[in-house]
């Protein structure tokens, strides 16, 4: 148990409260006037899939090995076809690594933890940061923000704001400096003020761009200097709008500084963030955090059975 | 992934090769690659159905059935929908008689409002406008510094007040900008979800409080399924006027944007390219069709079929000519069909043949408008039997045309002298002859 999980997931339910019904009765309303699970329902289910963007081939995927268990184990009433869906997106998580579950950073090891925060632009990095550092700032822990991005206008000043709500020190450098000369100095001041915690703001960057791609390498590569193991955690964070693209950014990511770990932010809007089941499934990367919402406490641990029953809520 | 689905699609198409004819189960395999193509690219779901369900109607038709390759004509039809659902290029934004013209720009959390504005600023001072920038977005942190700082990149002004409502800073931007003779006035709003209903409150709180002459609605080019509600909500709220497609200069392929316009129907006016702030650039139909479709492989396929398309008609001509069959009617047609090629003079030098025409044979640019003229000056008869055209015939074409009787009598003289040509020809090269380069683009 780790300082994520004493967290509620009030936000989540309120939102799934707004459609109860879940799966349960959607395929349920889907059943009424069937009586047996046929190619037509699964096509619904599809659909479904699709709307929430899981993407073609991974809803393929899921409804034929629903369609392959149909047969061989005989399911046929509604509420057999809940628990095998439920159990076949879930299994899409817990094909990848061990490591799909709430994955907490192990504190005590290695000291300071080096978090580096990785993503295309607008996805929500900075507000993301500022939520994680409250967190680790209000478990008792000594947080250091190093805001290396230095590119976007104000982006210094944004994250500022976040770093005090949070209770952390910031580390940065004038607009325009070497993104990696600010990780390297938060690293060492982290290292000689004994902070727990080493949290990595990047500038947003399409990862297409080969030279702002590259740039990320450096960040990660001065950072091993000081530490080996650093950074211990790459997080990537994506928006739940994000569509089929959000692949190709995971790849693009995972070549460059090797992802660790997903966010999916901006759960609080209808979007439902199906692509991260294909990331996930794809690159064996684990969904970490779930961001519902614009306030500092707004950072949830993913939990995978709430996200299957979102992708089915209206 | 695009090369995945190219070469599906070239599978699809090798398998329709060499069959004569449509059949539904042909016809249904492009479809569904194409509904996947479209899905793959972030279409909406039901609009991807909704489209191919529409262009399968329109591929039974006569189009197809006239055919020699089904597959590729279907592609072809897909293609030239998709550019015609996505609307015309180069929709400016309104500007009002009496400045300042007020912009307002709105849109979800990280679409790139507050790039686009500082983008859009640049890009009418580069037409000799004097824009200021409005700072109405009180909730994120550091937006307004972002703002700011932006501006002055620019050279800009930029409206801000620190603590006041989103609502009262736009409203005194508009003041501050008659004060200072600043003639457009770009109000930069807080990204907000749509079905945050205190948020969607403020942004029409702002609209009603400051009437913009163009609302415009940003999102972001990687943006999936969810496009449709975002959109319809923001819509129902606004009433935008016109779209902002950004962060094109990924790989997202975009296909957000058909959404949108099959379920808000408002043009996309710009599209975001860059984190440079001239990166804005016009949109154009035609590419973005082409990069939903999946890079180029698809317009290199609608080019093969509108080849093969168009050899099809000049196997029709072909076959006229033999039999000397050649009509005005067709004489018009191919006319207009050379004139989209480019300046007759090389379009002609390029047909094997046509350098053995006598002089009188020989068509000007000029002229063609006039021959252009006179031949739709004629009944159909006279267009299918060059024969009946009398003297008083002649007199009533002329007048028709705006032209002289001389003018439809040299036209007459030249069809007659290149029918003549003809039946030299079909014992020589027919094949080469006159349609052997006609193939348009």
């Amino acid at each position: 148990m780790g300082i994520f999980e004493k967290l509620t997931f009030t936000k989540l339910k309120d939102g799934l409260a707004k459609t109860r019904e879940g799966i349960v009765g959607k395929v349920a309303r889907l059943l009424t006037t069937k009586t047996t699970i046929d190619d037509e329902l699964l096509d619904q289910i599809e659909e479904i899939l699709i709307a929430a963007d899981v993407g073609v081939d991974t809803s393929l995927k899921i409804i034929d090995s629903i369609r392959q268990r149909v047969k061989e184990e005989r399911y046929s009433n509604a509420e057999e076809l809940n628990v095998l869906l439920r159990d076949e997106i879930q299994r899409q998580f817990a094909n990848g690594s061990a490591g799909l579950q709430p994955n907490l950073l192990d504190l005590a090891s290695k000291r300071p933890i080096v978090i580096m925060v990785v993503g295309v632009n607008g996805v929500g990095k900075t507000t993301t940061i500022g939520k994680m550092a409250r967190q680790y700032v209000s478990d008792g822990k000594n947080v250091l923000i190093a805001a290396a991005d230095t590119f976007r206008a104000a982006a210094n000043e944004q994250l500022e704001i976040w770093a005090k709500r949070a209770g952390a020190d910031m580390i940065w450098r004038p607009r325009g400096s070497d993104p990696a000369a600010v990780a390297f100095d938060a690293l060492k001041s982290a290292t000689a003020r004994n902070a727990d915690v080493v949290i990595i703001d990047t500038a947003g960057r399409l990862h297409t761009k080969v030279n702002l791609m590259e740039e990320l390498k450096k960040i990660k590569r001065v950072l091993q200097k000081q530490n080996p193991d650093a950074p211990h955690e790459v997080l990537l964070v994506i928006d739940a709008s994000t569509g089929q693209n959000g692949l190709q950014q995971a790849k693009k990511f995972c070549e460059a500084v090797g992802v660790t770990g997903l966010v999916l932010t901006k759960l609080d809007g209808t979007a439902k963030g199906g692509i991260v089941l294909a990331i996930t499934k794809e690159m064996e990367i684990p969904v970490k955090f779930i961001g519902v919402g614009e306030e500092i406490d707004d950072l949830q641990p993913f939990d995978k059975q709430a996200f299957v029953e979102a992708i089915f809520a209206q | 992934m695009f090369e995945d689905l190219s070469r599906k699609l070239e599978g699809v198409f090798k398998r329709l090769r060499g069959e004569g004819k449509i059949s539904e189960a042909n016809v249904g395999e492009t479809l569904r690659e194409i509904r996947r193509i479209l899905l793959d690219a972030d279409v909406n779901y039901k609009v991807a159905k909704q489209f191919v369900d529409d262009v399968k109607e329109r591929a039974v038709g006569e189009h197809v059935l006239q055919s020699i390759t089904p597959g590729q004509l279907i592609v072809k039809i897909i293609y030239d929908e998709l550019v015609s659902l996505l609307g015309t290029s180069n929709v400016e934004i309104t500007i009002s008689p009496s400045p300042p013209t007020i912009v307002m720009v709105a849109g979800l959390q990280g679409s790139g409002k507050t790039t686009f504005c500082a983008k859009l600023a640049s890009h009418l001072k580069s037409q000799g406008r004097h824009p200021l920038l409005a700072a109405a977005d009180m909730h994120r942190p550091a937006a307004i510094e972002q703002l700011v700082a932006l501006g002055e990149q620019l050279d800009v002004p930029v409206y801000w007040e620190s603590d006041a409502s989103a609502v009262a800073v736009a409203e005194q931007s508009i003041v501050h900008a008659k004060k200072n003779a600043r003639d457009v006035v770009i109000v930069d709003t807080a990204g907000r979800l749509h079905v945050d209903e205190d948020m969607m409150k403020e942004v029409e709180a702002i609209k009603s409080s400051i009437t913009p002459h163009e609302i415009l609605f940003v999102v972001d080019a990687m943006t999936g399924q969810d496009a449709v509600n975002s959109a319809k909500a923001f819509h129902e709220r606004l009433n935008f006027d016109g779209v902002v497609l950004t962060k094109l200069d990924g790989d997202a392929r975009g296909g957000a944007a058909i959404s949108l316009r099959a379920s808000v129907g408002k043009p996309i006016k710009f599209i975001g390219v860059g984190e440079k702030l001239d990166a804005l650039e016009k949109f154009h139909p035609e590419r973005l069709a082409s990069r939903i479709l999946g890079k180029g492989d698809i317009v290199t396929l609608v080019e093969k079929a509108q080849e093969r398309f168009d050899e099809e008609k000049a196997i029709t001509l072909q076959a006229k000519i033999r039999k000397a069959q050649f009509t005005l009617e067709d004489f018009l047609q191919q006319l207009q069909e050379v004139k989209r090629m480019g300046p007759l003079s090389q379009v002609l030098g390029m047909l094997p043949g046509m350098s053995r025409l006598p002089q009188e044979a020989t068509i000007d640019d000029n002229a063609l408008v006039e021959i252009e003229a006179i031949i739709q000056s004629m009944t159909k008869e006279e267009r299918q039997n060059a024969r009946v055209i009398n003297g008083s015939r002649r007199k009533r074409i002329a007048v028709g045309s705006g032209t002289t009787v001389q003018g439809v009598n040299r036209l007459l003289k030249q069809f007659d002298q290149m029918q003549k040509m003809m039946k030299t020809l079909r014992k020589g090269r027919k094949k080469d002859m006159l349609m052997g380069g006609l193939q348009m683009r």
